[in-house]
């Protein structure tokens, strides 16, 4: 290991909050555990013969207030949707109700075991039936397995039910899928995870699917085709239902992937596209808080002809008064395992419980008629920026969009040299997130903007002002722009050395001594 | 609408910006046939009904506080309150993945924290910033040997989890992996290990330390017959044994993977909590998930930021080690808070008190008729037992009484309904375990013999 960046004082950089094991002190703790209270042998003798443990792993030795300053100092050095405007393309970092969270957190929910007895789960077992119901109602669905904990969990949980489905009627020489040129990365990184090839199709003009290159694509190898609608550019597939019927009638299945369901609730739903398969991003939709990258939930809804597929458990609501409270034939919510097509688990227990939880009040929160507003006003504020920024930054696409836009600096970087990732780094300077850049790759120097329905006028028109100021720096004074950002807690960092000498752990100075 | 910012007349003036006469007009890119839809939800409420609602539903289950014995990959530990403070803090519950580096050095550092941590933990040289959970992450790690090895076979013991071993299948699924048994050993619990003939084309063995059935495995002639079939050693590991048992990657383990919870996350109904998955150094390529790296930035400072990111979908697409994107990073967060209040001491301590516990409860109840030890093998804080006249029965009457003692195994395999999976931790008190033993005798009777058990 490289000795180039080093946090002791001895070393070249100079640090901003040590890491917490350089603040371990030898004999410091916060944590007592209780003695035994046992007449037993020591731990030691009731695993005689068991290989031990020779040294103690160098994990930190601390008082508790000295954990809790170090994690609160590195707090600050966050950016976050409590913090400032969070205009991530395609992550849609709305505002997260602290109810939820508060909710979340009742002992009732937070200390029950998964292999309770059905009897003794009945509040959850309710409450994730009918966050399933309200998930269907979204999107038009049958059914749903909430078991998926993100959104490429959902993918893949969706693509290996294509699969058996196909194996299931007669389509096991099906062997690739179809996606746009504009996917997220997941929708190839999922289809290959699940054994299929991937067919790229090129986006029309209008940064649409082409009927035509769609129709010369699709064959009989073709299992599915993958589509987020509105698609990456913020674009409604207008011919999605042309789309769809092209895309049965070739006997394959059609995937939605669900990233951009804050655009249409109560608007469209992707059941009536046609669609086979939707995953939703409960960490986006319904505003449960992303957490620094997780943990999401990506519940997956099927059409009837996909349902024996779903991952089980599910949860069932059966009435019949007078059984057995306690067996599976019981009036109640119950966890049934018993289908024989399904494709199996895809992860322990039953998900992402506790962000189901934050997801269903949300929901119950907000109703019907608050969802659709809610994806009116995301629709309203990105068509506000759009027009806001168009005459000063290119927008390819430059006509109604959904919940988000993609805006481009080539204007800028042919201009001034200014790129993409420069303004994004600029924009850190004024407490705002950057959007996502570079993406989706059907752009050159993509700068993808959502800023979701939960922002005011005033925090819109200040980003907009951040965004020509910048523009204007770019072309007077380009080196505050390039050198960007100035006022966060560390400024670029070095990527290539990063990976170039890859440094993905700390070190002890020296060997622990051995348990005596 | 309380998280809507704008009045009428607010979206009156942007309409007019936009250049549109109402909101309708924003959605006619929507063909006609598919904007009748209605969303049938009931109307909004607000958060003072929706909290004695959502509180009802939670008051709705039982729970048995620490006269639980519950365990079966999901246990009951104390969580420290500086883990809910800090975990809590809006800075990192409502920050998302950290690309921008400059604005994430919390998450990224706190990421690289959990990285050392669970290197320490295992053994092993390199950790990822978490999977979604244990299961997952062995699937993973299985699916990392296979790349490794450019092999499409994964053995897998018969004492790993069900529920771990079914997910590993329905991943399998998809490229066409095949996925065999290893035997263990009907005495001991112990996985045996394979002949090299079984192992034959092996990408890797994966075993559960302790494993299923809690006992605990002898890693060495493990990784032994794995590697002599040129296939690697996968591990999942417990954490709570991690301070007492040797670590995986000391006892020959290529990969080890696990589930953080108890550390610092409650049970939740099963999640979420955060997988791990740490290998060798020379598996890097290999890796799966994100990864946080030390550098330096533009003014000499040391900071982090994701790296190696060749790997990833976001940028390798269909050339990715895996497809996975959000990870867990807020449970493994308080995994590495509640490893720093722990430190060395106090995880080996948890450990210890579990062990103890464990041992202590187990005595006292296979001296009891109507209780046989299905398995010889030392067990750490787990212990599955064969009970007269069925594992639920017996557990039905017991939770009457106050008292949940146990997963009757009966719910993943039917030829196991005669077993029940105790679990004894920290959580359960001396008094819990004597309350236990009381209930067990009023349930079983203190005369019974062997095949009257269960009636009294």
């Amino acid at each position: 290991m490289s000795a180039r960046v080093s946090v002791e004082p001895s070393g070249r950089g100079t640090v901003v909050e040590p890491l917490i094991f350089d603040k371990s002190r030898p004999g410091h703790r916060a944590a007592a555990i209780e003695a035994p209270g046992v007449e037993t042998a020591t731990a030691a003798e009731l695993l005689a013969g068991a290989a031990l443990r020779q040294r103690p792993p160098a994990i930190p030795e601390l008082a508790e207030p000295e954990v809790v300053r170090h994690y609160t100092r590195l707090s600050h050095m966050n950016h976050a949707v409590d913090l400032g405007f969070y205009p991530l393309g395609s992550c849609t970092m709305k505002y997260n109700p602290k109810i939820n969270d508060e909710l979340a957190a009742l002992p009732g929910f937070t200390w029950l075991h998964p292999y309770q007895a059905e009897a003794d789960v009945q509040g959850i077992l309710e409450l994730m039936w009918e966050l399933e119901q309200a998930l269907l109602a979204v999107t038009g669905m049958c059914r749903a397995s909430l078991q998926p904990a993100a959104g490429a969990h959902g993918e893949l949980v969706g693509i290996l039910m294509i699969r058996a489905y196909h194996r299931d009627h007669g389509g096991a020489e099906r062997d690739t899928i179809i996606v746009p040129d504009s996917a997220h990365g997941t929708n190839l990184a999922t289809a290959k995870m699940a054994g299929y090839r991937v067919v790229e199709l090129p986006s029309s003009k209008r940064g649409l699917v082409d009927l035509g290159t769609l129709a010369e694509a699709l064959s009989e190898r073709t299992a599915a085709v993958m589509l987020t609608n509105p698609n990456t550019l913020g674009l409604f597939e207008d011919d999605i239902l042309e789309i769809t019927r092209l895309a049965h009638e070739a006997g394959a299945l059609v995937y939605y992937d669900g990233a951009n369901l804050n655009a249409i609730m109560g608007k469209a739903r992707p059941g009536d596209m046609g669609m086979d398969v939707v995953h939703m991003n409960l960490h986006k939709t319904f505003s449960t808080p992303h957490g620094g990258g997780g943990p999401g939930a990506g519940p997956v809804a099927v059409c009837a002809r996909l349902e024996p597929y779903l991952p089980t458990p599910l949860v069932e609501r059966r009435d019949a008064p007078g059984a057995d409270a306690d067996g599976p034939a019981g009036a109640g919510f119950h966890l049934v395992g018993d289908h024989p097509s399904s494709i199996g688990r895809v992860r322990g227990f039953y998900g992402n419980v506790g962000v189901l939880v934050r997801a269903y009040a949300y929901m119950m929160r907000l109703g019907g008629n608050g969802l659709l507003r809610a994806s009116e006003d995301a629709v309203l504020n990105a068509n506000y920026l759009r027009v806001r920024l168009h005459d000063t930054y290119d927008v390819p696409f430059d006509r109604m969009c959904m919940h988000e836009f993609v805006a481009s600096a080539s204007r800028q970087k042919h201009t001034t040299g200014v790129t993409a990732r420069d303004i994004a780094k600029r924009l850190l300077d004024f407490g705002m997130h950057s959007p996502t850049v570079y993406f989706p790759l059907n752009v050159p120097e993509a700068i993808m903007i959502e800023p979701t329905e939960t922002e005011s006028r005033d925090t819109l028109d200040s980003f907009v002002d951040a965004m020509l100021r910048i523009d204007r720096e770019s072309r007077e004074d380009a080196a505050i722009v390039l050198e960007a950002p100035h006022v966060t807690p560390v400024r670029r960092p070095d990527e290539t050395l990063a990976a170039r000498e890859p440094v993905l752990r700390w070190k002890p100075a020296a060997e622990s001594p051995e348990i005596s | 609408m309380s998280y809507l910012p704008h009045t009428d007349a607010d979206r009156a003036a942007m309409l007019q910006v936009i250049g549109v006469d109402s909101v309708d007009d924003l959605f006619t890119t929507i063909p006609a046939d598919l904007r009748t839809c209605v969303l049938d939800m009931a109307p909004g409420i607000p958060e003072s009904e929706l909290a004695p609602k959502v509180t009802a539903l939670a008051n709705a289950n039982r729970t048995y506080g620490s006269r639980s014995f519950l365990g079966a990959g999901c246990y009951q530990i104390y969580v420290p309150a500086a883990v809910r403070a800090l975990t809590a803090r809006s800075e990192f519950a409502t920050s998302y993945t950290p690309y921008q580096a400059e604005v994430s050095q919390g998450t990224l550092q706190h990421i690289f924290e959990f990285q050392t941590a669970i290197c320490e933990l295992t053994a092993l040289e390199v950790a990822n910033a978490s999977m979604y959970d244990g299961p997952s992450a062995l699937a993973e790690g299985a699916f990392l040997a296979a790349r490794q090895t450019r092999r499409d076979r994964i053995v897998i013991s018969a004492a790993v989890h069900p529920e771990a071993a079914d997910v590993l299948r329905t991943y399998s699924s998809g490229p066409g992996l095949t996925v065999d048994d290893a035997a263990i050993d009907p005495v001991t619990g112990r996985t045996l290990p394979p002949a090299l003939e079984e192992l034959d084309g092996a990408a890797a063995l994966v075993v559960q330390q302790p494993n299923f059935f809690g006992v605990v495995e002898d890693l060495a002639p493990l990784a032994e017959a794995a590697h002599a079939a040129g296939a690697l050693l996968v591990v999942s590991q417990s954490l709570l044994a991690a301070g007492v048992l040797s670590p995986p990657g000391e006892e020959g383990a290529d990969v080890a993977v696990g589930d953080v919870q108890p550390i610092g996350n409650p049970p939740q109904f099963g999640g979420p909590s955060a997988g791990f998955l740490a290998c060798r150094d020379r598996f890097i390529r290999q890796l799966p998930g994100r990864l946080v790296g030390q550098t330096l930035d533009s003014d000499g400072r040391v900071c982090f930021t994701l790296t190696l990111q060749a790997r990833e979908q976001h940028i390798r697409r269909e050339k990715a080690t895996s497809n996975i994107c959000s990870n867990q990073a807020l449970a493994a967060l308080a995994a590495t808070i509640h490893l720093a209040l722990l430190g060395p001491v106090g995880l080996r301590e948890l450990g210890e008190v579990c062990v103890t516990r464990a041992h202590s409860l187990y005595d006292r109840l296979t001296g009891m008729a109507g209780f046989e030890p299905a398995f010889g093998g030392t067990f750490f804080h787990e212990f599955a037992l064969r009970v007269t006249g069925g594992a639920e029965p017996f557990a039905a009457r017991m939770r009457r009484l106050g008292v949940d003692p146990g997963v009757p195994l009966g719910r993943f395999r039917p030829e196991w309904s005669d077993l029940l999976l105790v679990a004894v931790t920290e959580a359960n008190s001396p008094t819990d375990l004597l309350a236990y033993l009381d209930a067990a005798h009023e349930v079983m009777g203190p005369r019974t013999t062997p095949g009257e058990g269960g009636r009294r």
